[in-house]
């Protein structure tokens, strides 16, 4: 008896708490940014993180980091657990608008591929500790499990060849029945 | 309202804990078992490669949490700066029950003769505490035999010629080998090595009730999900609790040994899940951390005999912080390496662990685990831009196609690497944190940098394309080989615990964890640790048998 009753407060309170961290995501998350779509990024930051992003690792016969959804990545986990990198992605990113300006006259995202690059290596030498940062969160966000908002349907895995979903692993124990 | 008094506190799950607990309770001893982190079990594998017990970029999977426990880390040139658990410079092990044996990758080593007879054999080195142990390879065999055979590890060191003799062979037999195993063996008998299977404590068939490796690729970091690989957690821990002479606490941050006026501890002080201050009283404190968390407790164990911390009279508590410097290179070949089959790492060679001539000691070089693509991104060779097309093309090439060997290189201790409780900065519970401060002795470096041509040219040998060196870091170690902190010695004013791990100053208190480590061996340090717990217990009963309680 007491076991059911407990059973069923249970379930409600979850229903509850997946109630308000829907809404949350939708309205709230400490959000800094503007536009529906993001929880930390205003629309033109995430149009210019997805446009470096998209750099670092760029489409090629294989999905880019655009399409794997990286910035989506990095938006969710400045929520998370890098919130401690937020300042630096404000900053960061102002100043790769700023040197795209300064170079070109333009917005990065309006710049030729080679004009991104070329930005993107002033800011590897000016700037070396955000970019290190934006490359490994861009890494991280293309090759790492999708359920931290990159990697979108396993895109990367795919072009590695590496069986995705994940296989469990299992007994492939003798030598002789290998496939080679 | 008071705790109940009991024999012997453990503070501390871990590796040496985990095996106290167990003999001190099996013994009949009332014993409690304090750790800070949580309880795991195999449905906690979360097959997360961005968040496990390896890698860390989102977080330690298995403790501790960043936010309420951080650390102060003085780099080089003597600046300081906060750095959280799950950050680099953290040098963290683990905090949960079986500690870093909860997900560890559970290579069993024992060390070889020489490594407890470094000063002996090599001589002093300028600028180094290096030393001998007070105790041999042959006071601890017994107690190697006993860890391997009553937890079980697997594999065949009977091609090694350079082990230390041992009276039983291995319980359980090796893994067959994976496809890097094949390609690496030829290639060191053809370079005159001798090459053999890597001690695992690791099922490789049914042992201890628990099933057989299924050979995932979710391994070192991970919680092993057919609870295949031995920890503390899944063997000794719960043989105490069956004693039923043996309470299991979790999520208790010990923050102080007591001690009383005449120099006997009279317990420990914790605070619960709840954060509530609790005091536990016992007749004996074994202390369990691993080797920083135990030198910071000893440190912030200040009473009126004590005042500079217990066991600190003169000075040598949490000095001698040392690791592993891991060296290796890794190989790029034509074909496809990668075959999928866990837990990867099998083959070793203990070749260059000694007698290389002008090194004092060396490393044990074995292939490296199974690497998931976030683990390939940064070992690009130096030609390969870091980002761009040119890395992604590389990825492709080269996930399926690389080996990685490596090994721990021996380190050369110093004075200086050294564990402190900062004086300002306080845990979620108000207690001072650990502050790690020094560097490495160059020595260490030129060992580490002789290792990563022995792994180049083993890898060239097996038919590498192309190879390359990853260069050791000549910053501070500790991490997850963290020893050496709690020096085990037979002079008080050169050590800080005897050679039965008791603290000189005090009968009642002992350290049993990589801490007491003189010197940490060119191999991965799990199999001592258990080893050192087994022998330090075995004596701890005897003296609490003969002394009938008033050690
Ligand atoms: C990913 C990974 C891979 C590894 N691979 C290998 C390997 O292949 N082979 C090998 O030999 N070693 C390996 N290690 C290292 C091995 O796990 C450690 O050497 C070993 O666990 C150390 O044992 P210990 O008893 O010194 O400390 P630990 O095992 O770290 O145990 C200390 C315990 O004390 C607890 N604690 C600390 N402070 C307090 C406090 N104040 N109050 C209460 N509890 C406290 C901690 O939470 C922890 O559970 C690996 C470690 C990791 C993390
Ligand atoms: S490789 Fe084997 S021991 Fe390791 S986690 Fe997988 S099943 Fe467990």
């Amino acid at each position: 008896m007491s076991t059911g009753r407990k059973t069923v407060k249970r379930r409600k309170f979850l229903k509850i708490g997946l109630a308000a961290s829907a809404s949350g995501l939708l309205i709230s998350c400490g959000r800094t940014g503007g536009g529906p779509h993001w929880r930390f990024f205003t629309e033109e930051e995430a149009r210019t993180v997805d446009a470096i992003c998209e750099q670092i690792i760029p489409a090629d016969d294989f999905p880019g980091a655009s399409q794997a959804g990286v910035v989506n990545f990095i938006d969710l986990q400045l929520t998370r657990h890098y919130k401690k990198h937020r300042a630096a992605y404000r900053k960061g990113v102002a100043n790769v608008e700023a040197v795209s300006r300064e170079t070109f006259g333009k917005r990065f995202t309006e710049l030729e591929p080679q004009q991104q690059i070329e930005v993107l290596t002033t800011i590897e030498e000016k700037d070396p500790a955000f970019f290190a940062l934006i490359r490994n969160h861009t890494m991280q966000g293309y090759y790492g499990d999708p359920r931290h908002g990159g990697n979108r349907e396993w895109v990367s895995w795919k072009m590695l060849a590496l069986a995705s979903p994940p296989v469990r692993g299992r007994a492939r124990l003798d030598k002789e029945s290998r496939v080679s | 309202m008071a705790l109940k008094h009991v024999n012997a506190v453990v503070v501390g799950s871990g590796a040496g804990g985990g095996v106290v607990a167990k003999e001190l309770a099996t013994a009949g001893l009332s014993v409690v078992l304090l750790e800070r982190g949580k309880s795991y079990s195999a449905a906690d594998c979360r097959k997360d490669d961005l968040r496990n017990q390896r890698t860390t970029v989102l977080g330690n999977a298995f403790g501790p949490d960043d936010e309420r426990n951080p650390r102060v880390l003085v780099d080089e040139k003597g600046r300081e700066r906060i750095v959280l658990a799950s950050e680099g410079g953290y040098s963290n092990n683990a905090a949960c029950v079986g500690g870093g044996t909860f997900s560890y990758g559970a290579m069993a080593w024992r060390f070889m003769e020489q490594d407890f007879r470094m000063k002996s054999i090599y001589g002093a080195v300028e600028g180094s505490t290096l030393e001998d142990w007070p105790i041999t390879y042959f006071d601890l065999e017994p107690y190697y035999e006993k860890a391997e055979w009553e937890m079980g590890v697997s594999g065949d060191d009977s091609g090694n010629p350079f082990k230390a003799p041992r009276r039983k062979p291995l319980p359980m037999p090796p893994l067959p080998p994976n496809r890097e195993f094949e390609i690496l063996e030829p290639a060191a008998k053809r370079l005159g090595l001798h090459p053999f299977h890597i001690p695992m404590l690791r099922n490789s068939v049914p042992y201890n009730g628990r099933g057989a490796c299924m050979r995932c690729r979710w391994c070192v970091g991970f919680a092993c999900e057919v609870d295949a690989r031995t920890g503390t957690h899944n063997s000794v821990i719960p043989m105490a609790l069956a004693t039923g002479n043996c309470e299991l606490r979790t999520e208790c941050m010990v923050s102080e040994v007591m001690v009383d006026d005449h120099g006997r501890a009279r317990g420990v002080v914790y605070f619960d899940e709840n954060d509530r201050r609790q005091e536990q009283t016992a007749d004996l404190i074994i202390i369990c951390c691993g080797a920083i968390e135990s030198a910071r407790l000893l440190l912030n164990s200040k009473s009126k005999l004590f005042p500079n911390g217990l066991g600190n009279r003169y000075d040598w508590v949490g000095r001698n912080l040392q690791g592993h410097t891991y060296s290796g290179a890794v190989g790029l070949f034509d074909f496809d390496t990668y075959d999928d089959v866990g837990p990867g790492a099998q083959i070793a060679i203990c070749d260059y662990n000694h007698g290389n001539p002008g090194l004092v000691g060396g490393a044990m070089l074995a292939n490296e685990f199974i690497r998931l693509p976030y683990h390939v991104v940064n070992y690009a060779p130096a030609y390969v831009p870091s980002w761009g097309l040119a890395h992604k093309e590389w990825m492709r090439n080269a996930f399926k196609r690389t080996i990685v060997v490596i090994g721990p290189t021996q380190e050369i201790p110093i004075f200086d690497a050294r564990v402190q409780v900062d004086p300002k900065v306080k845990d979620h519970w108000g207690i001072p944190v650990a502050r790690l401060s020094g560097g490495k002795h160059p020595h260490t470096m030129e060992i580490a940098h002789a290792m990563t041509q022995k792994a180049e040219a083993w890898l060239k040998e097996a038919g590498a394309r192309r190879t390359w060196r990853r260069q050791p870091s000549p910053g501070l170690s500790g991490g997850q080989h963290q020893a050496g902190t709690c020096r085990m010695g037979n002079d008080p004013k050169t050590s800080v615990v005897d050679k039965y791990c008791r603290i000189h100053d005090v009968d009642n208190v002992y350290v049993v964890d990589g801490g007491v480590h003189v010197t940490n061996g060119g191999f991965n340090p799990v199999l001592t640790i258990l080893a050192i717990a087994y022998y330090a217990s075995d004596n701890l009963i005897k003296t609490w048998k003969n002394t009938k309680g008033r050690v």
